[in-house]
């Protein structure tokens, strides 16, 4: 039992440890996002940056949730796994996390836009929600049956 | 075999959603170190490639790489385009045996003449081609015959890549890579000992989309073998500290420290496994406490022994690929080279081995 308790100890260490040291990719990014912002200002453009792209790690995440902050829009997606897309406290600046079904990151961007594209319903969805509210409305479907 | 489009149908029959979709093809762009604003061209080119025949040879190989791309704990987009593609032979994985199954490799071959796709785990035996064989046909003959009406071929694992286990010394069948066979048709390796599930079905969904991705001097999709397992690791930071673990028991490995004097191989092996790692995200080899073997490098097998630190005195295979550095052997040369050398080395050499011996050599080492 000991011997349990000190390994989990260590992990929760390595995790800190790990979790603590920027590589100090921050402040480029936080630059990029900046110069993306302006763009979006001007003339409408919008950008996403992969932040899988780069070395970043739990103390580079830290510093970039600092500068950024919380916004008003907080959305969770059940789209094969939750997606978590956030306003920063920057308008404009999205922070958009996917995960898979495991709860495991499948991928991390900064959107510079108004709404990100992944919000929005897609028409192909619209489409199968009209087929889906007809069916309900004739009675076909007793019980409701969700879509994956 | 049908060859219209047949993702969008089976996303229908799954209930998969548009914004699902989407978001998957967000995170394969982002996987296969493609700009984010390609997203919604990766998504249009999933939707509307024609289903691709695909020919799966599995040769001198253990079925990991199949039971890797084939075992997924749930079901997801990754198997819908593996779905997708028309598999019309694959000997583990099909009902059909015998004449029945070659039959069914004859038509395809015939029926899709220069647009297939080709799939080969495990190396070929090019001493005795009697040494490994499928329905009476040597896989020598069968690769040739196969690989001469294919669009591209995707030598899948290490085996198929570069000759992998079968080929280490004092490699017994004259094992020989699928590029040591094949000269005239594009060949992108996804080597791996087996590859990274995620990254087989990237390959094969950056085929059907953009074609044949840009591939490294050893024949590997640049987007997934670019960099280091060591960049990309998360005990790097101790690497860079001087903080190493001494043994596997040891302050150091309980902390974390960087297994370099441990043997791993993570410097000098170019694989995603620290970033998109395995069994579904889980972990990878360095993240259960074990330095990495370097799998997805020619001649891993007989690289210095893999509890050997890189800085410590390797066998032949370091200091060949160094002299081929120092020389600057043109692009895709030095694989090859590195792959003639090692046959040449493992037949001069040859010599028996049986269990006992190994047992002496590991006492001694």
């Amino acid at each position: 039992m000991q011997n349990i308790s000190k390994s989990g100890a260590d992990v929760v260490q390595l995790k800190e440890a790990v979790a603590n040291l920027p590589t100090g990719n921050a402040l480029p990014i936080l630059a990029e996002i900046h110069e993306a912002l302006g763009r979006l200002v001007e003339s409408g453009t919008t950008a996403v940056i992969d932040l899988g792209s780069i070395p970043f790690t739990g103390g580079d995440e830290k510093r970039l949730q600092e500068v950024l902050g919380e916004g008003e829009v907080n959305a969770v997606l059940n789209a094969m796994g939750e997606s978590f897309v956030q306003e920063t406290e920057i308008p404009g600046v999205w922070r958009v996390d996917h995960y898979d079904q495991q709860g495991e990151t499948q991928s991390r961007f900064i959107e510079v836009t108004f709404i990100p594209d992944i919000l929005r319903t897609h028409r192909e969805d619209a489409v199968r929600g009209h087929e889906m509210l007809a069916e309900r409305l004739n009675g076909k479907t007793g019980a409701d049956k969700k879509g994956g | 075999m049908p060859s219209s489009p047949l993702l969008p149908k089976l996303m229908k029959a799954h209930g998969v959603s548009r914004r699902s979709f989407m978001k998957y093809c967000a995170s394969l762009t982002s996987l296969m170190a493609l700009p984010p604003a390609m997203a919604p061209r990766v998504a249009h080119a999933l939707e509307t490639a024609p289903r691709p025949s695909v020919i799966w040879l599995s040769f001198q190989e253990c079925t990991g790489c199949t039971e890797a791309i084939t075992r997924s704990s749930a079901p997801s987009l990754e198997e819908l385009i593996f779905d997708s593609i028309s598999l019309d032979y694959h000997h583990t994985l099909q009902a059909a045996s015998g004449a029945a199954a070659e039959h069914a490799r004859e038509e395809a071959m015939r029926e899709h003449y220069g647009k297939y796709l080709v799939i080969v785990d495990g190396s070929i035996p090019l001493d005795e081609p009697g040494y490994s064989a499928i329905a009476g046909i040597s896989n020598l003959d069968m690769l040739k015959e196969t690989a001469e009406g294919a669009a591209a071929i995707v030598s899948v694992g290490t085996c198929a890549a570069y000759g992998g286990l079968p080929q280490a010394n004092p490699n017994p069948t004259g094992a020989g890579a699928v590029s040591d066979i094949i000269k005239d048709k594009p060949i992108i390796n996804v080597p791996g000992c087996p590859p990274i599930p995620m990254v087989m079905t990237a390959v094969l969904a950056h085929y059907l989309t953009f074609g044949i991705p840009d591939l490294d001097e050893l024949g590997r999709p640049k987007a997934f073998f670019a960099e280091s397992i060591h960049d990309r690791c998360y005990r790097r930071p101790f690497y860079d500290k001087g903080l190493f673990a001494e043994g596997f028991d040891d302050e150091g490995a309980r902390a974390g420290w960087c297994l370099y004097k441990l043997g791993c191989k993570g410097p000098t092996t170019k694989s995603v496994c620290a970033t998109v790692k395995w069994n579904d995200g889980t972990s990878f080899p360095i993240e259960a406490g074990h330095g990495c073997l370097g799998c997805t490098e020619p001649d891993f097998w007989d690289n210095g022994g893999f509890y050997k630190p890189l800085s410590a005195p390797a066998g032949n295979y370091r200091r060949v690929g160094q002299a081929a550095v120092i020389a600057g052997v043109a692009a895709g040369a030095g694989g090859a080279y590195l792959a003639r050398k090692g046959k040449a080395d493992a037949l001069a050499n040859h010599e028996t081995v049986d269990a006992f011996t190994l047992e002496k050599e590991e006492k001694e080492s």
